[in-house]
């Protein structure tokens, strides 16, 4: 294993978010299980959205994409098809992630493809300044809705669920060492693995704070009653406590990714590889439209 | 002797009347024939009329033919709507089962068949049309081996039976004609036989991409792109590629945007309205200096228009599509010839120049087959482009300056996996070394980065191709899949003596403005043809300066194939009304 330090993975970019944004938390634990891992940070790619989430590559040195509204997990699919061999992250905000983006959320789910995804889900939009998102609470007042929202939030644990997910979990931003913890069995995990991130906006979201969810979460990996190896269980379990949890919720060891799984698909990375055509096999491929 | 014959076979959509014309095409072009097989259609998928036509010449032909000499009929709609396309006595082949009747008026020779019967007596119903092609055989006076031949080769993996029942039904047909004394109704042109293949554009564009060394395909089913992702899901698995369909095609081209930004060589192919959700996706292209080619196969717009019918209204969305101002390059090939080069040369363009590339196809070249001789794999070689070196990145004190600006705006970039060559790619306005930045004046310095690497290929090889263009009075400009219908107007208007010339624009934008100008610089008239309702070839072209009293629009947008004597009847009122 090379030697791999946080300095490593740190850039000089002055970090963009409000002071005690939950976004921190998450980078921070980030950045401390690439080093624990050594991961070198050539080989780690990070895709993200747009939002002040998806600001989060500008601030690791790691090879960054940082794409269009909603269409992280894509992308991300297109990095990890051309060179599987990287580590390859997406990471976003619950509106990128479940509104503009919720197509890809359940198709990336279903195809189980090999790319972690991390969602700062502060139940806001907080880069347009505090519109409701999709897992806003009914009710939340906000200047778009000034009435207070008369959706039903998304509960993204439970869908990722129902639509198949492989590996599912949920931190939270303060909870450091339980975060940690969770990307890293992420990481290892073939195929989708989905990490949300209960990631407090102190901005633009006065309900979901870090004082309401010191409260009212329950830590799953420390329930002695709970396994997470039972998909049904899982979703009795977060439906239960309106996903008010943390920690390892559902887990499939025998997951084949995606990329595993596609008839012919090449062992080693695209990137890199001979890309030339043999004229026997063009000559033969031609000789079919005869 | 007529410079080339056509043979219509016309039934209900779900009959198989494309694999008849398919079959009968085949066989000619197997016999030494160029041929051009081309459908009517609708988006139907069972019922409906439908019919396929099979032009056969000597040469190439790349149009549709304004009559038909046979027509062979499988349901009364198809004689009711085609018969007025048949000579005075030209055979009209209709199962008798239809009790056929020919419209009041029509000349032609009706010649009832009973393919249905004669089909049960073989065995099998599904032979039908078999009977029909081997009947349209002996019409031609062509040799019954060759059909023969193919159908055993077709049908083997069938089993024996089904081969022999096919067999059988081409026999019976053939024999049926003959007893009629119509054996050689049509003596074709003598045959130039040589290797030639039956492909449509999007066969060739496929190989072209394969050959290109593209291994990943991303894309939405939509018509009449979907046989470029069908075919290439049937190849890459043996080349390690991947094919996937995607939910939408705001996740195709982010796909393939990852893909390619990784290393690899990534394509989609779409149409029209999955172009327009695109639009983002390629100016995110543009902003991050990404490579990606991206197939429009242009259809009937806007919105869903006439999903089965051709036309070439997608350019300015091409050229200009989604919001700022996004650098970009659009090709357009003609012939399936040509999108096989495009559809290899797309990604040297993409890698080079480090953008996206638009190969703008449309329906017709997308779908009508053709004949093509040799598909040269020879005179295209990979190029990726800039790529930074790794001892580069090893002796590099500082970061990766992976936007660095450049003299020609093109600066290396490095791929995921490369130590220390780490960097951001974003959407947003960056400096050199891919951080954002706002600051005014490197906001100027990249935007004009970007657009000044695409400013040698205003002159680039190739842009253009011309013909006759030398002593012409008036020249044909064109893009696109009507390079065929004008080349044979430029044919029959010489036989005229009119003195007429062709150039077809390959390189839609950035538009090759000074090439273009010296080929037109002799040319008394010069008339813009298009496929579209607003003439937006010539608006590029008077953008780039391309513009005087000499230039008049042939505008065709009824959706159906332009015609070469569409074209030579828009030549001949320039030259009545204003004296050529
Ligand atoms: C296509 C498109 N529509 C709208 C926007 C504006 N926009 C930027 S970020 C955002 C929402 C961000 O919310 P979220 O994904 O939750 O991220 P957060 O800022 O909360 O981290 C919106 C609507 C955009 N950039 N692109
Ligand atoms: S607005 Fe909210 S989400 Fe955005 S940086 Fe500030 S605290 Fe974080
Ligand atoms: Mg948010």
């Amino acid at each position: 294993m090379e030697t791999v330090t946080l300095q490593d993975y740190k850039t000089s970019e002055k970090s963009w978010w409000c002071p005690g944004c939950g976004d921190f938390g998450v980078l921070a634990a980030l950045q401390k299980t690439l080093v624990k891992l050594g991961i070198p940070p050539h080989r780690v790619a990070i895709v993200a959205g747009i939002g002040c989430s998806g600001k989060m590559g500008n601030y690791i040195n790691s090879y960054n994409i940082h794409v269009v509204h909603g269409r992280t997990l894509p992308s991300a699919l297109g990095v990890k098809l051309a060179n599987r061999d990287l580590l390859v992250i997406a990471a976003g905000g619950d509106g990128d992630g479940f509104a503009i983006g919720m197509n890809h959320f359940v198709h990336a789910v279903r195809r189980n493809i090999g790319v972690k995804y991390i969602v700062m889900d502060n139940h806001i939009y907080g880069l347009t300044k505090g519109q409701n998102s999709p897992t806003s609470d009914h009710g939340q007042k906000v200047k778009a809705a000034p009435f207070g929202n008369v959706e039903s939030p998304v509960r993204p644990l439970s869908l990722a669920l129902t639509a198949g997910a492989t590996y599912v979990a949920q931190g939270f931003s303060s909870n450091q060492a339980q975060l940690a913890r969770l990307i890293e069995g992420a990481i290892a995990h073939p195929g989708f693995a989905f990490v949300n991130v209960l990631s407090p906006c102190v901005t633009y979201n006065k309900i979901n704070t870090y004082d309401f969810y010191k409260q009212m979460l329950h830590d799953l990996d420390e329930d002695p009653e709970y396994e997470p190896d039972s998909r049904g269980r899982a979703i009795a379990a977060v439906l239960e406590r309106e996903e008010l949890v943390t920690g390892l919720i559902y887990h499939d060891p025998g997951s084949v990714a995606y990329e595993d799984a596609l008839p012919g698909f090449a062992e080693e990375p695209l990137a890199g590889r001979d890309i030339a055509l043999e004229e026997a096999d063009f000559l033969e491929l031609l000789a079919s439209y005869r | 002797m007529p410079k080339s014959l056509a043979w219509m076979i016309g039934g209900d959509q779900g009959e198989g009347i494309d694999a008849t014309g398919d079959v009968f095409g085949r066989v000619l072009s197997r016999l030494g024939y160029c041929i051009y097989g081309y459908r009517h259609f609708s988006s139907r998928i069972k019922g409906g009329h439908t019919n396929f036509t099979v032009r056969i010449a000597a040469d190439r032909v790349l149009a549709p033919q304004a009559n038909v000499e046979v027509l062979v009929a499988l349901t009364q709609e198809t004689i009711d709507r085609n018969a007025h396309l048949l000579l005075p006595g030209a055979p009209l082949l209709a199962d008798s089962q239809l009790k056929p009747v020919l419209p009041d008026g029509c000349e032609a020779r009706l010649v009832e068949i009973p393919l249905t019967q004669i089909a049960r007596e073989v065995g099998a119903a599904v032979v039908r049309n078999m009977v029909a092609v081997g009947g349209s055989a002996a019409l031609f006076g062509l040799p019954l081996e060759a059909f023969e031949a193919y159908a055993r080769e077709k049908f083997e993996r069938k089993g024996e039976t089904v081969a022999l029942q096919n067999v059988e039904a081409l026999r019976r047909g053939h024999a049926f004609i003959e007893e009629l004394g119509l054996m050689g109704r049509f003596a074709l042109p003598a045959p130039r036989p040589r290797e030639r293949y039956l492909m449509t554009g999007n066969d060739s564009l496929a190989l072209g991409a394969l050959a290109a060394g593209c291994r990943i395909m991303a894309a939405y089913p939509i018509t009449p792109a979907t046989d470029i992702m069908e075919n290439l899901a049937g190849l890459f698995p043996r080349f390690g590629g991947a094919v996937c369909q995607m939910e939408d095609e705001l996740a195709a081209i982010t796909l393939v945007i990852g893909a390619n930004y990784a290393g690899a060589r990534a394509m989609t192919a779409t149409s029209g309205p999955g172009f327009s959700l695109m639009q983002e996706g390629i100016g995110l292209a543009s902003m991050a200096e990404i490579p990606a080619v991206v197939v429009d196969t242009q259809r009937v717009g806007p919105s869903t228009g006439m999903p089965t019918k051709n036309e070439q209204s997608d350019l300015l969305a091409a050229v200009f599509g989604g919001h700022g101002e996004g650098q970009r390059i659009v090709i357009a090939p003609g012939t399936a010839v040509q999108a096989f080069a495009d559809g290899f040369e797309a990604f040297n363009l993409a890698d080079r120049y480090q953008c996206p590339v638009i190969v703008l196809s449309d329906l017709a070249l997308a779908q009508w087959l053709q004949s093509v001789e040799a598909l040269p794999p020879e005179g295209h070689a990979i190029d990726r482009g800039a790529i930074v070196a790794q001892e580069e990145l090893d002796r590099l004190t500082g970061e990766f300056e992976r936007y660095r600006l450049t003299e020609d705006g093109i600066s290396p970039r490095a791929l995921p996996g490369m130590p220390k060559g780490q960097f951001l790619a974003t959407g947003v306005e960056h400096a050199s070394s891919g951080k954002v930045s706002e600051a005014p004046q490197n906001r100027i310095a990249q935007m004009e980065k970007r657009s000044r690497k695409l400013d040698p290929l205003r002159a680039r090889p190739g842009a253009i191709e011309t013909s006759h263009t030398d002593d012409a009075e008036v020249v044909i400009v064109c893009f696109g899949s009507i390079v065929g219908a004008v080349d044979e107007a430029v044919e029959l208007l010489r036989q005229d003596g009119v003195r007429a010339g062709r150039v077809q624009v390959r390189q839609l934008w950035p538009m090759p403005d000074v090439p273009l100008a010296a080929a037109l610089r002799g040319a008394g008239k010069v008339l813009v043809a298009e496929q579209n309702a607003t003439g937006e070839m010539r608006q590029l072209m008077r953008i780039a300066g391309l513009e005087d009293d000499r230039y008049r629009s042939l505008l065709h947008f009824d959706g159906t194939l332009l015609s070469p004597q569409r074209v030579v009847a828009a030549v001949q009122e320039l030259s009545v009304k204003e004296g050529v």
